[in-house]
């Protein structure tokens, strides 16, 4: 799978392991600090500043994956992190490699997954000088990762490379970055790098303070309509099924975030799927009238909680996070519990007093249930509507298949109609909503569990956006399927335009696409074509048979927008079902 | 069947303010805005600063002084940072300082605790033993003079420069600089003993 092409290699690759040589240049160092760390795949592109590390590479068992686009690398490298658990790693020269990342990099910040980008720089003696591909990398990404390091010597690069992969891996996970000069990488050095560990001055919280869990859990036994909020970092923090346990236990209704997505089966009793801007209308209804929120991994972003004034307006807040910053940054807590999600959950079960005593508000739940149900028309001479077509995918594949996406409507119609069971499954763009993140993201996806089912729902838009990964799916005979939901738009923001511009469709309609079953047969993959019901299940099962890459361009029907919806800034428990209900907000 | 309309639905009397806190109708809280020291001991190491100011800013934090410089430890270096905002904006500062990687302890120090600005004012020449009057009543001293202009040292508290530069202005102001407040805890506390 990776490619060492032309040159045979001496050694056979099979034969025994032995002793690794010992390092004698920086970029050496930098490939065993990543062999130590335990890094599987690297995600990038060559150049000319990079070049030292990519020859150190040629030696080593680390797989490289060269992408058709650093933007693919960055998102390969943080799908794959959110798959594995462990920190996805992406490559890229300076100048414009370094900055092409930059999207990646951004993504993974904003949804905590642990990203390592190391860049090429050019030799230490022009930095600074507007050399030829420089930019200041460091500078550039700072904001954006949990630390960006620049290398300045050969001897201590190694540890640089190993500090940035424990970092990204350690408490809130998320990227970090290192810019590798070439005389560094090029300069001689024995030092071999140190173990993977933080810097002494990053520290993190395991287990919340006792006797804040013993409060927190007596108000949550006391609740009459309490529920589990549960985020992404319940995820992250492999707490899944602690959350599982606790909330059977205490037999507490669970509503996700989006990034939560997975962290509770959505087939369970207590499951209201997921809240926010298009969540369920039970979620929404359960979240303005809880009395009592025990929300765990989550950063409350807009997104989730509408307007702050309206979000849970009667609710004791208690908030379990691993990053102090968040507590108190959007939601106010009542109860802060900082420490890492699945010991703080474990602390809550045993402190509990009793279970909560709601057997009136979970009937109310299910009641809100059958009120407010994920509907669609399905009248079979309409043209094709996309919740179909991912409700019959969502039916006929197994429960650990990973979905991929990239990022508008059919995001949304993908995490709405899907019925997600486990954790790591659902593979998505939140806060940064990057269009184009579906194609590269599946491609990391895949990689990390070769085993696992992927499938991707794309938007026309977003898949052309970095459309020219398929090339490197069809390399690496990836199977994947691909599922454009094409309603020649960039679907959501007409959906804006006509709900909140008057109609005005300015720059939003796409009619001039290109067919995309033709395009995926350009790059060597399989297309297909879906234009009415009638095939619906024959393609998705053709698709899913072909070994290899395949696209099935779906002709959606271009009226269909997403509900329900709260306006942006809203309040959740006011969702719309219809463009009516939008009208009377 | 859909469920009931927006306007038709089950809701509690309950509302939050904008910082996200709930609030009873009756005493509502709001956070005044006010002043905050903050003294965070960091690496002494480049960028450190850039990454700091590039935090306050990002999060739009008002930075009303910054100043830095090293310790004895000549591997740190100590920053003090006023800030003007609301309880929860100076909370989420310190936290936010708390995260970055350089930086090893955060500190809010009390409303007495020590603080100099100094101030260097160049100012005309004309009238010297004047200027010298003016120097005296602020404890400040002349520490460059020329036949067209004097050039007087002040160090104190904020208000103190403000008054003294307020009282030079009879002699045509030429230039002004002044460094922000340093500043170090009264009593036996330091950041490096009690975080
Ligand atoms: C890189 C990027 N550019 C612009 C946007 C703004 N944006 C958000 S959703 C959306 C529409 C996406 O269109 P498409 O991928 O076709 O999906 P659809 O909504 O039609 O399902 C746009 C343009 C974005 N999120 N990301």
């Amino acid at each position: 799978m990776s490619e060492r092409a032309s040159v045979p290699k001496e050694e056979d690759e099979t034969e025994p392991e032995t002793e690794p040589e010992p390092v004698t240049t920086g970029a050496q160092s930098v490939i065993r600090a990543l062999e130590n760390a335990g890094t599987d795949y690297v995600f990038g592109v060559q150049g000319g500043a990079i070049m030292p590390v990519y020859d150190a590479l040629y030696d080593s068992d680390i797989n490289h994956v060269t992408m058709a686009h650093e933007q693919g690398a960055s998102h390969a490298a943080d799908a794959y992190g959110i798959v594995t658990g462990d920190p996805g790693v992406c490559f890229a020269t300076s100048g414009p490699g370094a900055t092409n990342l930059v999207t990646g990099i951004a993504d993974a910040n904003m949804d905590s997954d642990p990203v390592i980008a190391l860049t090429g720089q050019v030799p230490t003696e022009f930095v600074g000088n507007d050399a030829f591909q420089e930019t200041d990398t460091v500078g550039i990404t700072q904001p954006i990762t949990k630390e960006s390091y620049f290398a300045a010597d050969s001897d201590t690069v190694g540890d640089n490379v190993s500090e940035a992969f424990a970092l990204a891996d350690a408490g809130r996970q998320g990227p970090t970055l290192v810019d590798l000069p070439k005389d560094v990488t090029q300069g001689e050095t024995e030092v071999e790098p140190g173990a993977p560990e933080t810097p002494e001055t990053y520290e993190v919280p395991e287990e919340a303070d006792d006797e804040n869990v013993q409060e927190a859990a007596e108000a949550l036994a006391e609740a009459d309509r309490p529920v589990i909020l549960s985020g992404g970092g319940v995820i992250k923090a492999n707490a899944s099924s602690a959350l599982r346990e606790f909330a059977k236990e205490y037999e507490i209704p669970v509503i996700t975030t989006m990034p939560g997505i997975g962290s509770f089966p959505e087939d369970h009793e207590l499951s209201l799927e997921w809240a926010g801007m298009h969540g369920t209308g039970y979620a929404n209804m359960a979240i303005t009238n809880t009395d009592c929120m025990l929300a765990i991994g989550t950063r409350f972003d807009d997104r989730l909680t509408g307007g702050v004034d309206s979000f849970a307006p009667d609710a004791e807040v208690i908030h379990v996070d691993i990053d102090p910053a968040e507590i108190s940054k959007n939601v106010y807590a009542d109860y802060p519990l900082i420490g890492d999600a699945r010991n703080v959950l474990r602390q809550l079960f045993d402190a509990m007093p009793r279970a909560p005593d709601a057997d009136e508000w979970r009937d109310q739940c299910q009641a809100w249930k059958s009120e407010y149900p994920m509907d669609y028309d399905t009248p079979d001479d309409e043209p094709l509507k996309p919740q179909y077509v991912v409700e019959r995918f969502s039916d006929v594949t197994p429960d650990d298949t990973i979905v991929c996406t990239g990022v508008g409507q059919h995001q949304m119609w993908a995490s709405q109609f899907w019925e997600y069971t486990e954790p790591r499954t659902w593979v998505s763009s939140h806060g940064l909503g990057t269009m184009g993140y579906g194609v590269p993201a599946a491609i990391g996806a895949k990689l990390a569990a070769p085993d696992q089912e992927v499938v991707c729902f794309d938007g026309d838009g977003s898949f052309l956006m970095t459309v020219q990964g398929l090339s490197v799916a069809v390399r690496e005979q990836l199977d994947i399927t691909y599922v454009v939901l094409n309603n020649e738009a960039v679907g959501m923001v007409r959906q804006w335009q006509d709900g909140f511009y008057e109609g005005r469709r300015m720059a939003s309609e796409y009619p001039w696409i290109p067919q995309f079953d033709k395009l995926a047969e350009a790059f060597g993959a399989r297309g297909f074509t879906l234009e009415s019901y009638e095939n619906v299940e024959e393609t998705i099962q053709e698709a899913r048979d072909y070994d290899g890459p395949s696209v099935i361009d779906a002709h959606i029907d271009p009226g269909e927008n997403v509900f329900p919806m709260v306006p942006s800034g809203g309040d959740n428990g006011l969702f719309a079902l219809n463009e009516d209900h939008l009208e009377m907000l | 069947m859909p469920g009931p309309a927006p306007d038709e639905r089950m809701r509690p009397k309950g509302r939050r303010n904008t910082q996200g806190i709930r609030v009873d109708p009756e005493a509502e809280v709001t956070h005044e805005p006010r002043q905050a020291v903050l003294s965070a001991l960091v690496k002494h190491r480049p960028g450190v600063l850039s990454e700091v100011s590039a935090l306050f800013s990002r999060r739009q934090f008002n930075i009303e002084s910054l100043t830095v410089g090293p310790t004895v430890d000549e591997d740190t270096a100590r920053m003090t940072i006023l800030i003007e905002e609301p309880e929860p904006g100076i909370d989420q500062a310190k936290k936010q300082l708390r995260k970055l990687v350089p930086v090893i302890s955060v500190r809010e120090l009390e409303g007495e605790a020590v603080r100099r600005e100094l101030a260097l004012v160049k100012v005309s020449g004309e009238k010297p033993d004047d200027v010298n009057a003016v120097a005296d009543m602020y404890d400040g001293q002349a520490v460059d003079a020329s036949t067209d202009s004097v050039t007087v040292e002040i160090t104190g508290s904020k208000q103190k420069i403000d008054a003294a530069i307020e009282a030079f202005k009879q002699f045509d102001v030429q230039e002004i600089v002044r460094t922000g407040a340093a500043a170090l805890e009264r009593g036996p506390k330091t950041l490096e003993k009690d975080v």
